[in-house]
Parts: structure tokens; sequence; C-alpha cells
């Protein structure tokens, strides 16, 4: 995240036409534009909580709502596994444990940017104009508009049914390092997914309307992780892993912790790469944001 | 005022505005399919998320039929002929919602619904006519191109007599009414709630588990499988795919379908007189 967030507060700031120095791109400058771009974030969080928190009930019927709809899929496979013992040779708690993975990461994606795919509505009816000229990064305000609570709800799932599957999952041979992955995969999964939303974000300046493709990065990959990589034709797990790098989220890390043979005959340490994979991913979603932001023409209405 | 209201729809308007209000109609219609078809990149798009979302789909019910063959008496190709159909039918027949429902709320909230009142059409009529214009189009504009991807990618099962296409067709039409008259009942459910955020969420999370969206109706287990295939949502995917594959008596098919897309029209009507009797119309 650290660099995507540097390099959008840089322009945000000369699109603000701000008084500070913006040409400074000496280290100390930068991280104090890190540190701004958090601050205005969690101003804009804290006033869109409070603002949620105005209507109590509404916040816990839309969080229940939220809960309820994106269990539906774990419903799904529940249902499935009414008539199956394995599926693609893996038991529940296996899926399981994918499941909530991928649900935690994507979760805690949605939750912190999930706004983003909100970028191509604000640019068609010119409101992007209004973020551009606040003295505050866009990058930051963009992420925290709309900032939605009731996301949480997606989480607790996920963490309910990661919960199950590690009380249920008996074969597996928990060692140090096993027990260090797990937060570890979370939060890179989780990082990997911030990128791909900042970069759709990026991808509807350029696309407005065409919007809803990102959904299928999203939503789709987040549908995708859910299930073993074995289900799955070998150019689509190639796709996802040296294109598009959602298998670093939760399938090859999981099936290290699982003792399950890699796909595509990948060696045994890329389990541990999702962490570098997660920085890669920033950094590349960070110069999308810039390019993107750059090549944004206002039509002044 | 409001019985002056109502003598201003069609009914007063006699013989010779039949046929008048049945061009209004038409092209209230045709004015929905055009809406939705101004958007060719959002459709470029939603037809592009469709496809990823059938491929993951697929994949995951080859497995399932994978370890059980004849499961809910379909077979694997069957079952993937019912995936790229639920792809393509997923926003003609509105299953996650945002249709028309969303916009008569807010004009029900607005108090903006004071004007519609007022126009010589009838509110039931002039949103079905509406909502079928954009059935069209989705079916055409994002079903048609996704299931066409799926057939060439995955071995589907499609029947070669065109009379089956055209029952299918059938199931389809009906299939959307019945949605249409469901979401008008959510709609008009803003006229005491006032706010529709929480109704459409409940139909949204019904529409999609019912529907047989997560999983074919047929492969739901037990009590719980013959809860879902009595009820509407039923007709919306499960009933079309079921006529297309020659899994289905057609008479009794149609008929369950009719009968809802009957009954909840009925209910829709009956709601709406209720509904437009409560509306006070503030002036300024």
């Amino acid at each position: 995240m650290g660099v995507g967030v540097a390099g959008a507060v840089k322009t945000g700031a000369r699109g603000g036409r701000w008084t500070r120095d913006d040409w400074d791109d000496g280290p100390l400058g930068r991280w104090e534009r890190v540190f701004d771009g958090v601050r205005t974030y969690r101003m804009i969080a804290a006033m869109w909580i409070r603002s949620t928190m105005a209507y109590r009930a509404s916040f816990v019927m839309t969080t229940l709502g939220n809960f309820a709809a994106t269990g539906l899929d774990f419903l799904a496979i529940v249902l499935m596994f009414s008539q199956i013992d394995r599926l693609g040779g893996y038991s529940l708690p296996e899926i399981a444990f994918l499941y909530g993975l991928s649900a935690i990461a994507f979760g805690t994606a949605d939750l912190v940017v999930g706004s983003m795919d909100r970028l191509g509505r604000r640019v068609r009816d010119g409101t992007l104009d209004t973020l551009l000229v606040r003295p505050a990064p866009v990058l930051a305000q963009v992420a925290a508009d709309r900032f939605a609570l009731r996301r949480l709800g997606r989480i607790t799932q996920g963490l309910m049914v990661l919960g199950y599957a590690l009380l249920a999952l008996d074969d597996v041979h928990w060692t140090v390092l096993k027990v260090l992955l797990v937060p570890v995969m979370v939060l890179s999964g989780g990082a990997i997914f911030c990128a791909v939303f900042v970069g759709g974000a990026a991808f509807q300046f350029v696309a407005r309307d065409a919007s809803e493709v990102q959904n299928a990065f999203t939503y789709g990959g987040a549908t995708l992780l859910q299930y073993p990589p074995g289900l799955f034709a070998q150019d689509l797990v190639r796709g996802v892993t040296f294109v598009f790098p959602l298998a670093f989220v939760n399938w090859l890390p999981a099936l290290y912790v699982l003792g399950r043979p890699y796909p595509l005959d990948l060696p045994e340490w890329v389990a541990f790469l999702p962490p570098l994979v997660a920085a890669g991913c920033c950094a590349l979603a960070g110069l999308a944001w810039r390019a993107g932001l750059r090549s944004y023409r206002s039509t002044g209405s | 005022m409001r019985a002056r209201l109502l003598r201003f729809g069609p009914d007063a308007l006699g013989k010779a505005g039949v046929v008048g209000s049945g061009r209004l109609y038409a092209a209230v219609a045709a004015g929905g399919f055009r809406r939705y078809a101004t958007y060719r990149a959002a459709t470029l798009a939603g037809v592009f998320t469709n496809t990823v979302f059938g491929v993951i789909l697929a994949y995951t019910y080859i497995a399932l039929w994978d370890e059980r063959p004849h499961l809910g008496g379909y077979d694997q190709s069957q079952a993937l002929t019912y995936v790229w159909l639920g792809q393509a039918l997923l926003t003609t027949m509105c299953v996650m919602g945002t249709g028309f429902e969303e916009e008569l709320i807010e004009r029900i909230r607005t108090g903006d619904i004071a004007i519609d009142l007022y126009r010589p059409a009838d509110l039931q009529l002039w949103w079905l006519a509406q909502d079928l214009g954009r059935a069209l189009f989705q079916l055409l504009g994002r079903g048609l191109i996704p299931f066409v991807l799926g057939a060439w990618l995955f071995d589907l099962s499609l029947p070669a007599s065109p009379l089956t296409w055209l029952a299918f067709l059938v199931a389809v039409a009906l299939g959307v009414l019945v949605s249409y008259s469901f979401r008008f009942l959510v709609a008009l459910a803003a006229f005491w709630l006032m706010d529709g955020a929480g109704i459409t969420q409940m139909a949204w999370l019904a529409g999609v588990f019912c529907s047989g969206m997560v999983l074919p109706l047929n492969v739901f287990p037990g009590v719980l499988g013959e809860v879902v295939r009595a009820l509407p949502w039923a007709a919306l995917i499960q009933a079309p795919a079921d006529v297309l594959m020659g899994e289905a008596d057609l008479l009794g098919t149609f008929a369950f379908q009719a009968g809802w897309a009957v009954a909840l029209l009925g209910a829709g009507r009956l709601l709406q007189v209720v509904a437009t009797r409560r509306v006070v119309v503030q002036g300024g």
C-alpha cells in the first residue's frame, strides 16, 4: 500500500495546486506525504462512520445483510457437501480454510478501498473535480469516500468460516512456520486485493462506463480462490499465478499449510512469496493510479 | 382529487383508447429497450464479467458432477448448460435487483410518484412495459454472448428442435413477468417503509438464493429443495433451464410460472389501489 499512497499523494498535491513544496522527491518529503494520506483517510473514514452511526438500526440491519449476502457463497458450498464428501479431492474443512482466507483478504480490501469502484461514476458526474481541488491526497479521499463499516459483515463471516476450518482440520501438521503464515497470508492477500481495487479505479479513468469489468477481477477473483486450484483449467491457474497473481492471496500458501501438492509443479518456497508479490502489486497499482489521474481531463461542467 | 386522478386512467378512455394506450405502452417498452441499449461499454463490461463468472462456476460444477454424476437428475453437460443459462438470464430476470424498482422507490420517497399518478397511464402497466423492454435488451445484449461463449468453451446440452427453443422463449417471457411482478410489490412497499434499502436487500438475498443462482434448485436437499422449487423464484432460471433441456413437463411448467405471475400481478394491483389511497399530495 505504501508506494501506492506515496505516488498518489504527490499527484494529488499537484492537482490541488498545493502551496507546499510539491517537487521535493526526497525521502523525508515522501514519508510526510504518506502520513498525510493516512491522516486524510482516517479523518474521512471517521466522518463516514459518525454519519452511519446516526442511524444505528439501519447500520445493524445493513451489516447483518452484508453478513448474510456474503455468506450465500459458503451456503452453496455447504449445500454441495450435503450431496458429496469431497470436491476435487478436498474435504469441507479444507475448502472452508481456502474460503475463509479468501473472504477475509477480500473483505479487508473491500472495507479499506472498496469504495474506489465508484470512481467511474465520479468521473461521469464531474464530482471528482471537487476532490482534486481539496488540499488532500486524492487517493486517500477516493478510498475513504463513503467508507462503509457494514463491510465488516463479510470479514466476520470469513473469520467464522476460517475458525470452523481451523477447528475441523485434523490432518494438518501445524508448525510455527505454518501458524505464522496464516496472518501473513491474510495481510498480503488483503494488500493484493487492495492493489486490484486501486488498479481497477485507475482503469476507470479510461473506461468510465465499463466499471463492471472490475467485478470480474475483484468478486470473480474472490470466488475463484474459494475453491482448490485443481478444479480449474491449467491455463486459468497459470494466468492467476504468473499474470494476475491472485494465486498468492491464499492458494499457494494455503496448500503449503494443508500439505497439498502445488499446481503447475511450482517449488515449495513460493508459499512464502505473498508479501513480496503484494508489495509488487501495490507498486504497480500506484503507478497505474498515477498515470490514470494524470490522464484525467475534467469536462469543466 | 384522488378519484379524478384515477379517472384519467386508461379504463376511462373507452374502446378508442385501447388502441391508443396499446401504442403508448409499446412506446414505453421501446424506450426501456433503448435506455439500456445506450450504454454499450457498460453492456460489454457486463458480458465480460458474466463470462468470467460462468467459467469459474462451470469448473466447480464439473468437479461436483465428477463426484456425483447424476446429481439432481442432470448429467454433466446439462449442469454446464444450467451454469451458462444462469449467467445469460441473470440480468434479464434482474435476480440481483437494480431494475426499475430502485427508481420507483426513489420516486415514492421523494413524492415524484404524485406526478406519475397524474399521467394518463396505469402505474403497473407503465413499469411493466418499461421492464419488458429492458428484459428484451438484456436477453439479447447481455445474455446471448456469454451463452454462445459458454457453448464454445464447454460441452453444453442444447436441443436441436426449434420448437424446444420456442418453448424456452415462452418460459423466459413468463419468468420475466414473475420477476417484474415480484419487484413491483417490493417497490410499492416503499409507500409504507419510505426507505427501500432494507426490503431491496431482502429481495436480493431471497432472489439469489431461491432462484438457483448459487446452485440448481433440483440439487437442494430434502424439504428445503421442495420449498424452493415451489416458490416464485423457481420460475426465473430453473423453469426456463428445465424447458430448454427437456427436463420439464411443458404445460405444468408454464402453468406454474403463469400461476405465480397472475397471483403476484394481482397482489400488485391490490397493493397499488391501497397505496395510491395513501398518497397525500402536499402542495408547494
